[in-house]
């Protein structure tokens, strides 16, 4: 089958809007908001700060903690249950496997950096949009970092490769979804998933189409964080 | 110390930012914050953020009450609102903000469960109601409350399917909820001889005692909580409750 026009109309290598905004909550060391369609992550960093039990602290290095939350309301279906899952576990694992390697934790050994990554709101692409806010509210906390991590989801949709898949694509029958972390400056992957079924040669472009997205999602996080400085932040 | 601080502060009537005793820091409510819920709002009180949604579900009614469907509260102070905060099942804080939230709707009746029922016995609505906290800068009772009341104003049922099961992919309904009054919550905190309302966290940590109060639109009040372990006088319960009825006018206000 063919898929002519996208469901939502957009260009195959279009992403959805996107806004993005730090230092959203008062509370917390750093935190941003980014909003990509209708999917939002709301994330908030607290550290370097004291590592309790004491037998977790590692005196050559602080640690990252990632956690991924859908909040109860956010889903497309049925209420989410609170207190996590296989799945919520899984993705805040993965997300801290993308972000580790732009963090320079060397410097604040015997801490941890807690990361709280929080969905109101989601339309597909949520590790993704998690990763990208998580990052900005990682700079915003001021933490010494070698690369602003950013993420997209490019996939198949029937002979197509799409990226940014919404989630009429992301749960359509015959296709692929391909989470994507990004290192900008380097053009390293950081986070890679897939599900779906693809050939060699596509998932290559899906790849090469997603490292190509992350540098408008990059342009987004870094004018969000340079405006936190105009306002005198 | 910081307490005998605050109450040296609160004796010429002035608070750590500056405002009087009896007096809420701004209050804004934001309806459909969520497209994903059937409905939701986001209170904030000063720099305290909130986040309520309803989620609706086809429950079977209890054997006591066919005609009638359900409702839930539940509370999550996310890690993410305040360093206080960590990952792991609701605490007491939470429980006890989700039941006195629950206790203000259920009471004052703001809801007519009656006509949340589909099929006597068989089938009714469920409404699930769920309140998180985004930055906690004091007072999340009172802004748990009135984000709960705003959710619920600004829920829609959503689409049945032909078999009778929710269609989510369907547009919602324009039917709002059964909602037929609507309680605010003020909480009055006494430290020393002085009252006041709408806490900083710090403040909150330094009082002896607080009395949630739930006010209807006709100032009755359907539900209390008093909480913190100073005692109260039956003087300083009808003070309070003076208070709460007064300054549940600006809650009001802003829905």
């Amino acid at each position: 089958m063919t898929y002519h026009k996208r469901f939502d109309g957009r260009a195959f290598d279009e992403v959805r809007p996107m806004s993005a905004q730090v230092g959203i909550i008062p509370n917390a060391d750093g935190s941003a908001r980014f909003q990509i369609g209708d999917t939002v992550a709301l994330c908030a960093v607290y550290g370097p700060r004291d590592l309790h039990p004491r037998f977790l602290q590692n005196p050559g290095t602080g640690i990252l903690r990632v956690h991924y939350n859908m909040l109860p309301f956010s889903g497309h279906g049925d209420r989410v249950r609170p207190g996590g899952s296989r799945r919520s576990k899984e993705i805040s694992m993965v997300m801290q496997n993308a972000l580790l390697p732009a963090l320079n934790l060397k410097a604040y050994p015997n801490t941890v950096v807690d990361v709280f990554v929080d969905l109101p709101q989601t339309d597909a692409g949520t590790r993704c949009a998690a990763i990208t806010a998580a990052a900005m509210a990682l700079a915003d906390a001021g933490l010494e970092m070698t690369d602003l991590p950013c993420a997209i989801a490019a996939g198949r949709v029937e002979d197509k490769i799409v990226v940014d898949l919404n989630y009429e694509e992301d749960s359509f029958h015959d296709g692929c979804d391909i989470p994507v972390a990004i290192l900008p400056n380097t053009g390293q992957v950081t986070l890679l998933q897939m599900d779906g079924e693809i050939s060699r040669d596509m998932l290559k472009e899906a790849i090469g189409k997603a490292i190509e997205a992350g540098k408008k999602i990059y342009q987004v996080q870094k004018e969000a964080i340079k405006n936190s400085f105009a306002k005198g932040e | 110390m910081a307490d005998e601080h605050i109450v040296k502060a609160l004796a010429a009537d002035v608070r750590y930012d500056g405002r009087k005793k009896l007096e809420y820091r701004d209050v804004k409510v934001e309806y459909g914050v969520s497209k994903s819920a059937e409905g939701s709002a986001r209170v904030s009180i000063g720099e305290t953020v909130v986040m309520a949604g309803v989620k609706m579900e086809l429950t079977t009614p209890y054997a006591d009450r066919p005609n009638e469907g359900n409702i839930m509260v539940n509370a999550e102070l996310l890690p993410l609102s305040s360093p206080r905060y960590e990952p792991g099942p609701p605490g007491e804080k939470a429980t006890e903000i989700a039941r006195v939230v629950d206790r203000g709707i259920r009471e004052s009746k703001a809801i007519d469960t009656t006509k949340l029922c589909i099929a006597p016995g068989e089938k009714a609505w469920g409404v699930l109601i769920d309140v998180v906290s985004i930055n906690d800068a004091g007072n999340l009772q009172d802004a748990a409350a009135l984000a709960a009341i705003a959710a619920l104003k600004n829920a829609r049922l959503p689409q049945l399917s032909e078999h009778g099961q929710i269609d989510y992919d369907a547009t919602k309904t324009d039917k709002p909820l059964p909602l037929e009054r609507e309680p605010v919550e003020v909480t009055v905190y006494k430290i020393g001889e002085h009252y006041f309302i709408d806490p900083l966290c710090t403040e909150e940590d330094s009082a002896d005692a607080r009395l949630t109060i739930a006010v209807t639109e006709k100032d009755t009040i359907c539900a209390l909580q008093k909480g913190g372990v100073g005692p109260l006088t039956v003087e300083d319960i009808d003070h309070m409750i003076g208070i709460a009825q007064k300054h549940s006018k600006q809650l009001r206000k802003a829905l």
